[in-house]
Formats: structure tokens, C-alpha cells, sequence
């Protein structure tokens, strides 16, 4: 039985800005009330369009930021009580892999002393020994050994993103938090790193946060689904619950949305009208409302709350009616 | 008659002691009222294609075709003022990304009445009503005030629509989009498609559709031209080609789509990579990656012949047996 290596409990983060000059400050609620568990060895994937959170999300889950309310219990140490050599001890055990490869790699550096630097920075491992364990996690992700002394300019998108991935794995950490690892490679390239990601979790156990916009990639690589719009989550379950039958409109929009090659993959498509309103003023009650076909006067004023229904969790006021 | 007729193009970068083909022997038409995609990763050529029939290359790239038509014009040795009067009004195009192809520094509205003013000559109270009627046509919410706003304060759809605006000005017979929903949430992509594809029944214009997402196209696309390291690998109407490919590349494009593994472990891949400009093969560009190449295959150029769908470029392409 695998045991729970990260639990988050209405999670908030919110961002004062600046609305000008003697102009009282705005408050952006980019993360509002999150709460997930996360098993060893398993794949919790967070969906959403853009700014609904997902990367504010990310940045409590790798501890960049501190959330403004809720907890965050990781390895069993509630960081919001955690010392400073506690915290430090902490962060080794989540990475992250970003975006964008051409951007999260040091243009200046070698890539088998990027990939050496986590040991260096918190392990007590010679410079030799840190190099076998460079090579080795080179050959795991399927680098070759020349490409030791390289620069990153060198790579193309996909062998970056395997540096990456090599990166954020060479601690074996608990947690690997992946913010749209592949939204910016090709599709046959999408494959070889989506298939590397799922052959580091069953050889290391790791846990994931995958974070993506593409529910087709989601399908492949989640054992469960969290759907998030304007900072809340809106639906929480297993993947095949989800994906069999969607309850929350907004997960049936997204998935009707989504396009299929083959004709028999189509959903009846729901059409949404309007975009995602601005995290500054959201709209009372439910946030999707306005964009809610089975909308009534009741989401306009009362903030649905995430309830069990169907084996799974969803924030919708009308989910037993609009899907009988 | 075809619309766009393209026969043989090559475009060639670089001196001519060390040049780059970027395209290689593409044929392409287009006819009136018809919806044409061209997929392919990154590399393959699709916006070179493009650049090259709306002469953006000048002076960059040697551009050379047996036939390069649009509408009985011979685009090849048009004048520059001759095609001007055609790009921008009988052929338009979309772009990528709409936050970087709209200018910052006008509002939407001169950015719309610019095209009119110089292809229709329209003035005044006219030009206004024009610009207005536009702005309705893409469905942008409080057209009026939305006239005097400026890109920045307009959300990524909102931009998109601006440019298909743009575009639909003079009503164009033709009209290309370059990865239209690309860098678009997948609720907007699916407005966008929508808008796009209602235009083109409306008007019964041609729609040049260049993208990487084989399940958009699939969605749309009437014919599609799968473009592999410059060349077209395959040509052939839709649903028959993504349901029957006979290119090993199509073939490997399609089930590397985490769709087409729906249930498997792990997707299928291509190994390697597109080939760049000094590791292409000899023999067929693909060659090395292909899991059905023979000696053959890597000695020489597989020229594309027709067939019963389409047109494929392989010397063992992949029919089904008991079908042929």
C-alpha cells in the first residue's frame, strides 16, 4: 500500500497589486481553498485553462512561495511549522520541470555539471562520485556519455526537457511537480518524454503533479484528476471516473472541447460562451456561472462547495439534475 | 480550376556552394470552398511553404517552382505592386500568435479600417460602419467600445478574432492560417475553429489551415498534406488518411498521439529526430527512423505518386493487403 507523500488543505494563495498611485491595492485570489492528497508512486493531474491557478498551484507545491492560508503537509512535517534546516531538507525531496526547456537550463553551464549541482549542493559526495551518479542518470534518460561536456544549445526541445527531467530526478525525490512538460515539444517527441516519465515513476516510485492544459496527454499519464477554474478546484476524482462520465459543466465543456482524430472519440460538443473572467473580479457565487449553460439564480449568489457525488468530488449546485 | 496551384516549389536558404532546401518538391492546390491542412512538427517546412507563396521570403530564400498560381497569376513573376494588390485582399492570412501580430501602439479599429482604406478606398462614416460590421462578424462582445481599445487590453481569443478580422476585410478568397489556435486555451480553440469554420461555409472560401494538431484538422480539414522534413510524406482526404495511412510517418505520427493508446501502458514512439540541415539522409528522408526500412530505401529519394485517396511518398507504402 502506498503511503501519502503530500496532502494540501484549502490551500490559498493571494497576491496584492498595485492599482496605482493612492489607489487601494487589488487583491488577485490566484489559489483559492485547494486540497488534494498524493500517494507515492501515483499521478495526481491538475487541468485547467489558463489563469485558473495551476502554476500558483505549483509554486506552494515546490515551496517557492509560501501560501497564504491552508496547510501543506509534506513527508508528514507541516510546513508552515517546519524549521529552516527542516524546510531545507524538504525542498530535495520535490523538483520541478517547467515549460519551457529552452528556458530552464543555464546556457552557460555543461550539462553534466547542471545535472551535478543538486549533489553537489546537498549531498556530501565527491566530485567522482557525483559524476557516476551523473552518467548514470544520463543513460537512464537516454542521453549519450558525450553529451557530458555540452552546452544546452546544443539540444534539440525533446533532449533538453530529458536533461530536465535527469535534473530534477538526480535526488530521487518524492514529489516531481511538472508544470506543462510537453506543451512545448512535437507530438512523437511528446511521446518518448511522456514514456520516460512513466518509466521514472515505476523504476523510483515517484510522485507526481502533472500539471497540463491537454486532456488528451492527461488521459495517458493520471491515476487522478483534478479540474481547476479561477483558483478552486471544480472537480476532484479518479481519472476513469472523470473521463466516463464527466458531472461538472466546465469538465464537460473542456472535454468536449478537447479534439479527436477519429470520429467515434468525438463528445457531443457543449459550446461556452465567453472567456475566463479576470481573477481581480471574479463574479459572485458559483465563478463559472456566466458561462454556465444550466446556470441559475441560486450560482449566481451562493459558492458551490466541492461535494462527494458519482465517486468522485464536484463543485456544482446542480450536478444530480443536469446529469440525470 | 484549382485556386492555389503549386507544383514542384523548392525553397532554398543559405550560398549556393552550402544551400538548405527548407521545402523540397511540394505540389499543392486548393480549390474554391475547400478546407486544406498541412501538418508536420516543427521543421517540416509548413510556414516556409507559406512564406514563400505570399512572398514574404524576398531576398532571403531562392524560391523555384514549375507552378506557382493563385487565381490564374502566375505569383512567381508578379511585380511587387501586383501583389500587393493581391496579398492582404484576395489571399489573407492569420498568424500564430496574436498578442505579437497585431501592433501595440494602434488601436483595433485603425488596425481593421487600415486594410479597408488601402484595398477598398472606403472613407469616413463608411469606413467606421465597415470596421463595425466586421467586429460583429467575429462575434467580439461590445464591438463599439472595443474599437478604441488597444491589443493589450484584449484577452488571446479576443486578439484572434481581431486578426480574423483583419483578415476577412476585403473578403478574401483564400485564406491561410498559421497555427491559429496554437497559444489558445482549449474552450477558446474550439470558438475559434468554430468562428473560422462557419466563415468559410458562409462565404465559400478556400482555408489554407498549417498546424501541428493532427485531431484539429482531422476535426475540419477536407484534405490534408502530412509534411515531413520539407517534403509531402502523404496527401490524401480526410477521414481516409488519418483512418488508413500508408506513409510509415503518418502511420508513426498518428499513434504516438496519446489518443491513439488509449489504455496502453506506454504510447508508441518514432525514434531520433526530424533530420536538420547537415544530417539529412541520402536516400528517403526518412529513412533512418522508419521501422519498415529496406536497402532500398536508403540509397534513394522515393519521388510521390498518386494513389486511390491520395498521393504518397514511399517505395513500400502501407496498403492493406486484402484491400488493394
Amino acid at each position: 500500500m502506498s503511503h501519502t507523500v503530500m496532502q494540501a488543505r484549502d490551500l490559498t494563495r493571494h497576491y496584492e497589486v498595485s492599482q496605482g498611485f493612492l489607489k487601494p491595492k487589488a487583491m488577485v485570489k490566484a489559489l483559492n481553498g485547494v486540497s488534494f492528497e498524493l500517494k507515492a508512486g501515483k499521478t495526481l493531474a491538475v487541468v485547467g485553462e489558463s489563469g485558473c491557478g495551476k502554476s500558483t498551484l505549483a509554486r506552494q507545491l515546490t515551496l517557492i512561495e509560501a501560501p497564504t492560508a491552508g496547510s501543506l503537509v509534506l513527508e508528514g512535517v507541516d510546513i508552515a511549522k517546519a524549521s529552516k534546516a527542516q524546510l531545507k531538507a524538504l525542498r530535495s525531496k520535490v523538483q520541478m520541470v517547467f515549460q519551457n526547456p529552452y528556458a530552464s537550463l543555464n546556457p552557460r553551464q555543461k550539462i553534466g555539471d547542471q545535472l551535478g549541482e543538486p549533489l553537489l549542493i546537498n549531498t556530501h559526495l565527491s566530485a567522482k562520485e557525483r559524476e557516476e551518479k551523473v552518467r548514470a542518470m544520463m543513460k537512464r534518460v537516454g542521453l549519450r556519455p558525450e553529451h557530458y561536456y555540452r552546452y544546452p544549445h546544443m539540444f534539440s526541445g525533446g533532449q533538453r526537457q530529458r536533461i530536465a527531467i535527469a535534473r530534477a530526478m538526480m535526488l530521487q525525490p518524492q514529489i516531481v511537480v511538472a508544470d506543462e512538460p510537453t506543451s512545448a515539444l512535437d507530438v512523437s517527441i511528446q511521446a518518448q518524454v511522456l514514456n520516460l516519465f512513466m518509466d521514472l515513476q515505476d523504476e523510483f516510485n515517484t510522485a507526481y503533479v502533472f500539471i497540463s492544459h491537454n486532456l488528451a496527454v492527461v488521459e495517458h499519464v493520471a491515476d487522478d484528476l483534478m479540474v481547476m477554474y479561477l483558483g478552486r478546484a471544480v472537480e476532484v476524482g479518479t481519472k476513469e471516473a472523470i473521463y466516463d462520465k464527466p458531472l461538472h459543466p466546465y469538465t464537460q465543456a473542456l472535454l468536449s472541447a478537447t479534439p479527436s482524430i477519429h470520429e467515434e472519440d468525438r463528445r457531443v460538443k457543449i459550446k461556452i460562451q465567453g472567456e475566463l473572467p479576470s481573477p481581480l473580479n471574479p463574479p459572485t457565487g458559483c465563478a463559472f456561472h456566466k458561462r454556465c449553460p444550466y446556470a441559475t439564480a441560486q450560482c449566481g449568489q451562493d459558492v458551490p462547495q466541492l461535494r462527494t457525488l458519482l465517486g468522485r468530488e464536484v463543485a456544482c449546485h446542480h450536478a444530480e439534475t443536469i446529469n440525470a | 480550376m484549382s485556386l492555389l496551384q503549386i507544383k514542384n516549389l523548392s525553397v532554398e536558404f543559405g550560398n549556393a556552394a552550402n544551400p538548405f532546401r527548407a521545402v523540397e518538391g511540394l505540389d499543392l492546390s486548393v480549390n474554391q470552398g475547400e478546407i486544406v491542412g498541412i501538418v508536420g512538427e516543427s521543421g517540416s517546412g509548413k510556414s516556409v511553404t507559406m512564406m514563400a507563396m505570399m512572398g514574404l521570403l524576398e531576398g532571403q530564400g531562392r524560391i523555384v517552382a514549375d507552378q506557382l498560381e493563385f487565381d490564374g497569376k502566375n505569383l512567381l513573376t508578379i511585380s511587387a505592386k501586383e501583389r500587393r494588390k493581391i496579398v492582404g485582399k484576395d489571399i489573407a492570412m492569420i498568424f500564430q500568435d496574436p498578442m505579437t501580430s497585431l501592433n501595440p501602439s494602434y488601436t483595433v479599429g485603425y488596425q481593421i479600417m487600415e486594410v479597408l482604406k488601402v484595398h477598398q478606398g472606403l472613407r469616413g462614416a463608411e469606413l467606421k460602419a465597415r470596421a463595425l460590421e466586421l467586429m460583429e462578424l467575429v462575434e467580439i462582445p461590445a464591438p463599439k467600445s472595443r474599437l478604441e481599445a488597444y491589443p493589450h487590453q484584449l484577452s488571446g481569443g479576443m486578439s484572434q478574432r481581431v486578426m480574423i478580422a483583419v483578415a476577412l476585410a476585403c473578403n478574401p478568397k483564400l485564406l491561410i492560417a498559421d497555427e491559429p489556435t496554437t497559444a489558445l486555451d482549449v474552450t477558446i480553440q474550439a470558438q475559434i475553429m468554430d468562428l473560422l469554420v462557419n466563415l468559410q461555409k458562409e462565404r465559400n472560401m478556400a482555408l489554407l489551415m498549417i498546424t501541428h494538431d493532427l485531431a484539429v484538422i482531422a476535426e475540419v480539414a477536407h484534405r490534408v498534406a502530412v509534411m515531413y522534413a520539407g517534403q509531402v510524406a502523404e496527401e490524401g482526404v480526410v477521414p481516409q488518411l488519418f483512418r488508413q495511412p500508408v506513409h510509415p510517418y503518418t502511420q508513426a505520427l498518428l499513434s504516438s498521439i496519446p489518443e491513439h493508446s488509449k489504455g496502453a501502458h506506454r504510447l508508441s514512439t518514432l525514434p531520433g529526430i526530424v533530420p536538420g540541415q547537415y544530417d539529412r539522409p541520402k536516400g528517403c528522408l526518412l529513412s533512418p527512423r522508419c521501422p519498415h526500412v529496406q536497402p532500398r530505401c536508403r540509397d534513394e529519394r522515393p519521388a510521390i505518386t498518386p494513389h486511390q485517396h491520395g498521393a504518397v511518398r514511399c517505395f513500400y507504402p502501407l496498403f492493406d493487403k486484402e484491400a488493394s
